[in-house]
């Protein structure tokens, strides 16, 4: 079976989860929670993962809110936000694309964005489309800022941005992402074509290194199953994996 | 104290032009009461999704039963997005009020503990703070002195939702569906429905009372047996994912959407 994009994707930020304790993943989100629960898998216990929307996969027992008061405490290490849009700077938008008031689109909303954005220290964002639509110099409505100024309360923002072709960091200094490494199969020339915003990139970018034999088997196994049942549609379109209603 | 009646009568609590708050689709949606308030014809709800909604907001607002909207987000995750919402949205016939998650519990808790305002951190440079002026920005009275936001306290009218039990003295037992206990702290009454009603009082359980709603804070309570079908309710049953997606695809028109209400809401056609 060949590498899926989805498979570089969640060996990818795998490895950006390295070594962190307390892993919350929100709506709509089976990538990151397939890297999730391969850390626990792995390396069992592994990390504390806590899957916001679905009580039989967190830990928390004061409702929805426990994960923003837990945030914001800073007993929450990584989250993972997607983007109808993300823009150069960081900034992730979840609205809408053209003017708010009147939208060519209209995305469900913001989430736990604007609050989640400033409270987690490592933010990663993922984004399945790659193109210069979805990543651009500058989001249409700003769900929440990829950096702050000075003075602003902020523990935390993005660090890492990853896309079917290549893995950026996030230089919270500079406002801009870097280039890290590109997905085989992939050319920098197809990153600087599909990609909006300026970013800095090194003079020869690595190739992400690929998932170890036994980290796939365990994904393809234990890890599938397991996000099937969360996210039947994912686990069907990935993994050919049929589960409840969804046969 | 709550009394228990049927469906019908329960809804009744829910008047025209009503702020309604309802819960997101993991802590137990009163979806038989939803379709008993769209064939009853409620209208102007102003609508308040604890946080985020799937299947109950939009139908309400497909329906047209909603003339105004307090969401962090209305879609269905990975299945797609919630073709109604996102219709009346882009044709500006639903005014908005775009949030963020813990904004809302933020001005809840506010509403539960009687105070004025609640504290909530981050917001400052988006534009959802761009876009509420009904929040502020204040200076923290205490060091380090930053810029903090605040929202207002929220008190909804009713609260709806969807629980497993309650007993003879209208007590609900909500489990670990805590958000039920806040939103129906902060709201002025609340209408529940129940997969059933039980003989002993659950109160008087030390293992069952820590999650039990004392039955001063409800109102009406009515049996609902699978009252959050489609939606996955506890560990009592799933989503119906199947539905759920169908209804994606139909209600991607209105002609669509209006025969789903009629196979489904004013069951017009024979399943």
């Amino acid at each position: 079976m060949e590498t899926r994009e989805e498979e570089v994707l969640i060996g990818v930020i795998h490895r950006l989860i390295q070594g962190t304790g307390h892993i919350a993943v929100g709506a709509n989100s089976p990538i990151p929670a397939a890297a999730a629960f391969l850390a626990q898998a792995l390396a069992p216990p592994g990390p504390i993962v806590s899957l916001q929307q679905s009580p039989e996969n967190n830990l928390w027992t004061d409702g929805g809110r426990e994960l923003f008061d837990c945030a914001s405490q800073g007993r929450i290490d990584v989250f993972f936000f997607s983007g109808a849009q993300i823009g150069g700077q960081g900034d992730i938008n979840l609205v809408a694309i053209g003017d708010y008031k009147s939208p060519k689109a209209r995305f469900p909303g913001s989430y736990g964005s604007a609050h989640l954005y400033f409270m987690v220290p490592r933010i990663i964002l993922f984004r399945t489309e790659h193109s210069r639509r979805t990543l651009v110099e500058t989001v249409d409505f700003v769900s929440a800022p990829g950096v702050s100024a000075p003075g602003v309360y902020r523990r935390g923002g993005p660090v890492a941005l990853v896309t079917p072709l290549c893995h950026f960091a996030f230089d919270k200094a500079k406002g801009r992402f870097r280039l890290e490494t590109v997905h085989p199969g992939h050319t920098v020339e197809e990153v600087l074509d599909n990609t909006g915003f300026a970013f800095d990139r090194p003079e020869a970018a690595p190739v992400t290194p690929a998932l170890g034999a036994d980290a796939m088997n365990l994904l393809r196994g234990t890890v599938a199953e397991k996000i099937a049942r969360i996210y039947p549609k994912f686990g069907s379109d990935v993994w050919g994996l049929q589960e409840r209603s969804m046969a | 104290m709550a009394r228990i009646c049927d469906l019908d009568e329960a809804i009744a609590g829910i008047e025209d032009g009503a702020l309604l708050a309802i819960p997101a689709d993991y802590a137990g949606n009163a979806m038989t009461a939803t379709r008993a308030l769209i064939r009853r014809g409620v209208k102007e709800l102003r609508l308040l999704t604890v946080p985020t909604s799937t299947l109950q907001a939009e139908l309400l607002i497909g329906a047209g039963c909603v003339a105004a909207l307090e969401t962090s987000a209305v879609g269905f995750g990975e299945l797609g997005s919630a073709p109604r919402f996102t219709a009346a949205v882009k044709a500006g016939t639903l005014p908005i009020k775009d949030a963020t998650c813990p904004a809302i519990h933020a001005a809840l808790r506010a509403g539960e503990m009687g105070n004025p305002f609640g504290p909530i951190r981050g917001l400052i440079g988006s534009d959802v703070l761009a876009n509420r002026p009904d929040w502020r920005v204040i200076q923290n009275p205490f060091p380090p002195h930053d810029p903090i936001v605040v929202v207002p306290a929220i008190r909804p009218d009713v609260a709806l939702f969807h629980a497993a039990m309650a007993d003879r003295a209208g007590n609900v037992w909500i489990g670990r569906r805590r958000d039920l206990f806040h939103i129906a702290h902060a709201s002025m009454r609340s209408i529940v429905t129940v997969e059933r009603i039980v003989e002993d009082n659950l109160l008087q359980d030390e293992t069952l009372a820590p999650a039990t709603l004392p039955s001063f804070y409800l109102d009406r309570i009515a049996v609902a047996p699978r009252g959050a079908w489609p939606l996955k309710f506890g560990s009592e049953y799933e989503e119906d994912t199947q539905h759920i997606l169908a209804y994606i695809r139909q209600a991607a028109t209105e002609e669509g959407f209006r025969r789903y209400l009629d196979e489904h809401v004013f069951g017009l056609v024979a399943a």
